[in-house]
């Protein structure tokens, strides 16, 4: 600990701080524009400029010195810093009025305005007037991509973008070419970034030189409705916040959360909300005479219970989908079971996670801020930048942090990190569960080993197997014991953990998702639109869920029901964790929350669910899974149930791993929907088109 | 006036042979291996006694800022780097160090990186010095065929020496920002603290020093620091290379001793101002980042640190720009004005906008178009450039303007008034293109 003044307040910080730090600390606020917590620091606004006693007769940095950088005074007197004497008054006053005098006055016509730094810091430590009378600088506007438009007259050049795109995206595709004032943000030659976190760019821009392309000119940040939620567009569950106006969200961004996203989200997340209007299921519809007919919700009800009533419970089944709530799921299941069907499951991928087995088995045991004290990894079977790319910012940030072996069984490409590639599939794995392999000796000299096993690996006919496998190697090398379970399971669907949770999985004799498809009279479709639609016998097909994709398609009955914005529900992310999002705006039409829907229809079928409001489901569902009722926190899973993992055996099959992601930007029937994410996908296989000239 | 036998460097001119042998002939490489065997602590005494203050314009003690470098390795090793980016408009002396008499630079680096500590010297380049660049690397080559560096050496110390070529920025040669470029990445200073002498070179601890700060070490070394601290006056001691340039009859680099006056300079060596001293107008007195002083204030002043201090100018690098009365005083500004705002890496803010603000209103000063008030407007922003920037070009943009108002205000008033009594001329309506 440090001892110094500020303004004459005398305190006490950790030694790593900077002088910026520490008089936040003593409650003095320094204004600051290339300075950013996560970020390297740069030190080149000079805004945040400040007075050292005994220092040499100018300002310093404070972002950039630290405080151990302090001298004492001659006779040994605390270091003493000014954040409000007349030459740090002087010293903003005349940054500002630099930062000003190229930076365009089109804040009416800006995006950024009203949430613009440079706007508010002008209003708080700059002067009244302009004493610049030469032309101001224009620069030319860069094309970045599809996502992020730039605006580059704006532009204060605090190269907190080029920061973030180097160190936490790990791409050096943006980058400050030129020198002096003829400086400029681009990517040389005017393409697209690649990164799926590049959307982070805008939220750092201090000003409004990036923003968001598809929101351009779409709405004022004081106009809009701010719901903090969750995100479901993969199972890390990024902490976001919805912007809506009226019926419509306007916009997503990120909340800060240091144990899950801290402050990244994905493009996915981000730029979604297009195809929360499009392609929308507001009515019900009836399938006659082969062609789905809008129908009203008695005549839909009407028409799924004659088909329940022909059919065997032994030939009904429920499948639930990826983006599907805790509440809607468990209701489904009391639902099933009270037709006297054991057919559910919700594992659409066919993935062999068997909540049996223990919470151990499915989750993502070292947490995401673990991550960060792992110092071996080993990934099987999976891309963490396509399917969690927040998560796998997070591996970077270790890997930028100090040296870190990385290890890769499946192909994989680029991740943004150094890694080793170990081999293609299982036999690799097996060997080095075995105990073979200069890998094994990294991974057991390490003292916090992280073994990610992917969906890539788990969704196979030896799934099972290789999930033996995988925690037999982890045993082994020592990645499970009582104060670290290294053991990982990274999964792609934001509902997954949560189904898993409250056992959504086939019964005694039950069926599972092949089995369903192949020999059921009544289907139920719980947003289930990933399985191969034309795989289904002949059935009727009831279709609950938001978007006319491929369930939709098949479905005899659609149920319309609310996306993750439209309803409050609880999703498990990989970790465990459970979340709530909340609701930021209503369904459109007709469509109604997803656990209503399943209470009407079980009433119609004779068979009414025991409660009436969502508070009513939830109390049931916390009696029966007291964990679900601990918002944000994790139960964690026991060690012991590992051992029993590690005896799962079988036949291990030869095909090399593949990433269960093979389109990052339409992974799902929201972002199928959207336009956005369209053009970013076409984009995104256009360059693997490019020929070499 | 310097005596001959007192001079350091006796090829600045190339007229003698510049190779090995004829450098050995003329006194480097004497006895090299005798100082080094008197230990590093001897040497930088030996400096810190010779009160040599660094050449390249700010005048640190040499022999100080080699003793900060750590005497035990944690593990790191320890560099020189040599800055030879000289490109300050006016300095030309290490250009001809590099190209007439390089082994003086050679044999330095060696005593230099010994009293240090320094496993290696690298000495950075500027680019558009291509024929001194040949003439520095065959000197080093000439000093590795003989033996007098590298592994194993006559010298007993080992030590190598690379030469890096700059591409020509102006910015890398402020020091951090030197290492930067040094390193392979874009040229633009780095934050200080931590100073290169802990944290410099490759994250090791290096010193970067002036290519004449290192030239000079060997012979001072030599004749011993009493012979040196002889020379000149208290805390500004020593021989020093002068570049006369501008308007003197004879513009040259020549070697005096510091504190010697103005006048004594131009009228030796210079062969006098252009017209007479009646015409003497103004003068730069130590490279282009200096403030300008008045003719009249200079003449009897001692060429030294403390003595332009008193003018409230700057020793700098001894680059003596002179100019007469046909010169355009605040063109010459502006000019230089232009030349920072070209040079400015981009990277911190007050510098960036400000070089280009004072450039644009400069050059409006040149023409008279502007308000009175606005001289003083100037003046305010280059406070507020001034001691706000990360490294010293802000500073080195700010001070010729400065000295400009300070000495020459009346000047830009005059041209104020012109312009404004012939606001009737006529100029070109501008009108819409239909």
């Amino acid at each position: 600990m440090t001892k110094l003044k500020v303004d004459g307040k005398e305190i006490e910080v950790p030694d790593h701080y900077t002088l910026l730090q520490a008089a936040e600390e003593a409650g003095a606020e320094i204004p600051r524009f290339c300075f950013h917590e996560r970020l390297s620091i740069a030190g080149n606004c000079r805004m945040c400029l400040i007075e050292v006693k005994g220092g040499p007769p100018k300002p310093q940095a404070s972002c950039a010195m630290g405080v151990r950088d302090l001298r004492p005074g001659p006779n040994g007197e605390t270091p003493e810093i000014f954040t409000n004497t007349p030459m740090v008054k002087k010293a903003r006053e005349g940054v500002m009025e630099f930062l000003l005098i190229n930076h365009p006055l089109d804040c009416p016509i800006c995006d950024q305005g009203g949430e613009c730094d440079l706007q508010d810091q002008a209003m708080a430590f700059g002067t009244d007037g302009s004493r610049f009378k030469e032309n101001k600088r224009a620069v030319e506007d860069k094309y970045i991509g599809p996502l992020v438009k730039t605006i580059m007259t704006r532009c204060i050049h605090c190269t907190r973008c080029v920061r973030f795109t180097t160190e936490v995206a790990g791409i050096s595709e943006l980058g400050l070419i030129g020198r002096g004032e003829d400086a400029e943000i681009t990517t040389y030659l005017e393409q697209a970034m690649t990164s799926e976190l590049q959307g982070n760019v805008i939220d750092l821009c201090p000003v409004g030189a990036l923003t968001a392309r598809p929101y351009a000119f779409q709405a004022r940040p004081w106009e809009l409705t701010k719901t903090e939620s969750i995100d479901v567009m993969d199972a890390v569950g990024s902490a976001i916040r919805v912007d809506s106006r009226g019926r419509e969200v306007m916009r997503i961004l990120p909340r800060n959360n240091d144990a899950v996203n801290e402050e990244w989200i994905s493009d996915k997340t981000r730029f979604i909300w297009d195809g929360l209007r499009t392609q929308r299921l507001d009515r019900p519809y009836v399938r006659r005479n082969g062609k789905l007919m809008p129908a009203s919700w008695p005549e839909a009800f009407a028409a799924i219970k004659d088909a329940v009533a022909k059919a065997a419970p032994d030939k009904i089944g429920a499948i639930a989908g990826d983006l599907a709530a805790v509440e809607e799921i468990y209701a489904l299941k009391q639902l099933m079971a009270s037709l006297g069907s054991t057919n559910i499951d919700c594992r659409q991928d066919g993935a062999t996670l068997d909540p049996a087995l223990g919470r151990a088995s499915y989750i993502f045991n070292p947490t995401i801020e673990g991550i960060e004290q792992a110092d071996a990894v080993l990934i099987i079977g999976s891309n963490p930048r396509f399917e969690a790319s927040v998560l796998n910012a997070r591996i970077r940030k270790r890997f930028r942090a100090g040296p870190l072996p990385v290890g890769v069984i499946g192909e994989m490409g680029d991740l943004r990190y150094d890694y080793e590639q170990l081999g293609a599939g299982p036999e690799t794995l097996k060997d080095l569960a075995d105990g073979n392999g200069k890998f094994f000796q990294l991974l057991k000299k390490a003292k916090h080993p992280l073994v990610i096993v992917g969906q890539g690996a788990l969704t196979r006919a030896d799934g099972a197997a290789v999930l033996g496998q995988a925690a037999k190697l982890a045993n082994a090398v020592g990645a499970v014991s009582a104060e670290w379970n290294g053991f990982a399971v990274l999964h792609t669907a934001a509902a997954r953990v949560g189904a898993l949770d409250v056992g959504f999985v086939p019964g005694e004799g039950g069926k599972d998702v092949a089995g369903m498809m192949s020999g059921s009279d009544v289907l139920f479709l719980l947003g289930a639109d990933e399985i191969a639609m034309s795989g289904i016998a002949a059935g009727f097909v009831v279709y609950i869920g938001t978007h006319g994709d491929a369930g939709a398609h098949r479905a005899d009955v659609i149920l319309p029901g609310s996306a993750y914005t439209e309803k409050s529900g609880t999703y498990v992310n990989t970790e465990g964790r459970v979340q709530m999002a909340n609701r930021a705006g209503f369904a459109p039409g007709q469509a109604k929350e997803d656990w209503a829907i399943l209470r009407a229809l079980s009433d119609v079928l004779g068979h009414k669910l025991p409660f009436d409001s969502l508070a009513q489901l939830r109390a049931k569902l916390y009696a029966e899974h007291p964990h679900l009722g601990r918002i944000d926190q994790i139960e964690a899973g026991s060690a012991g149930e590992l051992v029993k993992v590690a005896k799962l055996g079988g036949r291990l099959g030869k095909s090399a791993f593949t990433s269960p992601v093979k389109d990052f930007y339409l992974t799902n029937p929201i972002a199928r929907a959207s336009a956005v994410m369209a053009e970013c996908s076409a984009l995104a296989k256009g360059d693997f088109k490019q020929a070499a000239e | 006036m310097l005596a001959d036998k007192d001079r350091i460097f006796t090829n600045i001119y190339g007229r003698f042979d510049r190779s090995l042998a004829g450098a050995m002939s003329r006194g480097a490489w004497d006895g090299t291996a005798g100082i080094i065997a008197k230990g590093s602590d001897w040497i930088i005494n030996e400096m810190k006694a010779s009160g040599l203050r660094g050449r390249g314009g700010a005048g640190f003690p040499t022999g100080l800022k080699w003793s900060f470098m750590p005497k035990q390795s944690d593990g790191r090793p320890s560099y020189l780097v040599v800055n030879a980016d000289e490109s300050e408009p006016g300095t030309c002396k290490d250009r001809d160090i590099m190209r007439h008499d390089p082994h003086t630079l050679v044999e330095g680096c060696l005593l230099a990186g010994f009293a240090m500590g320094a496993v290696a010297a690298y000495i950075y380049i500027r680019g558009e010095f291509i024929r001194e660049r040949e003439a520095l690397q065959r000197a080093i080559d000439e000093a590795y065929e003989a033996k007098l560096i590298g592994k194993g050496n006559k010298n007993g110390y080992d030590f190598d020496i690379y030469l890096h070529h700059g591409a020509g920025a102006y910015i890398c040669g402020e020091e951090t920002a030197l290492l930067e470029s040094l390193e392979g990445k874009k040229g633009q200073p780095r934050l200080k603290p931590p100073f290169p002498a802990n944290v410099g070179l490759y994250g090791c601890p290096t010193t970067v020093n002036n290519v004449e700060s290192i030239a000079v070490a060997p012979t001072i070394l030599r004749r011993g620091a009493a012979w040196f601290s002889s020379i000149g006056r208290p805390n500004n001691v020593g021989t020093k290379l002068f570049m006369l340039v501008g308007h003197v009859n004879t513009p040259c680099t020549v070697e005096e001793s510091m504190g010697i006056t103005f006048r004594e300079l131009v009228e030796t060596h210079g062969g006098g101002v252009r017209g007479g001293w009646d015409n003497l107008l103004a003068v730069i007195p130590g490279g282009a980042s200096c403030p300008v002083v008045k003719g009249e204030d200079i003449l009897d002043a001692q060429m030294d640190f403390d003595g332009m201090r008193e003018l409230k100018s700057s020793f700098g690098t001894a680059a003596v720009i002179v100019m007469d009365k046909s010169t355009d005083i605040v063109k010459a500004i502006a000019r230089l004005s232009y030349f920072f705002k070209h040079e400015s890496c981009g990277q911190c803010t007050p510098c960036r906008e400000g070089t280009g603000w004072m450039w644009r209103v400069m050059e409006r000063l040149v023409r008279g178009e502007a308000q009175k008030h606005e001289i003083d407007m100037l003046l305010d922003v280059t406070k507020q450039v001034e001691g706000h920037t990360i490294c010293a070009l802000g500073d080195a943009a700010a001070w010729p303007i400065q000295g400009l108002i300070r000495n020459f205000r009346p000047e830009i008033e005059r041209r104020i008034d012109e312009f404004t009594r012939n606001a009737h001329r006529a100029e070109p309506v501008l009108a819409a293109a239909e």
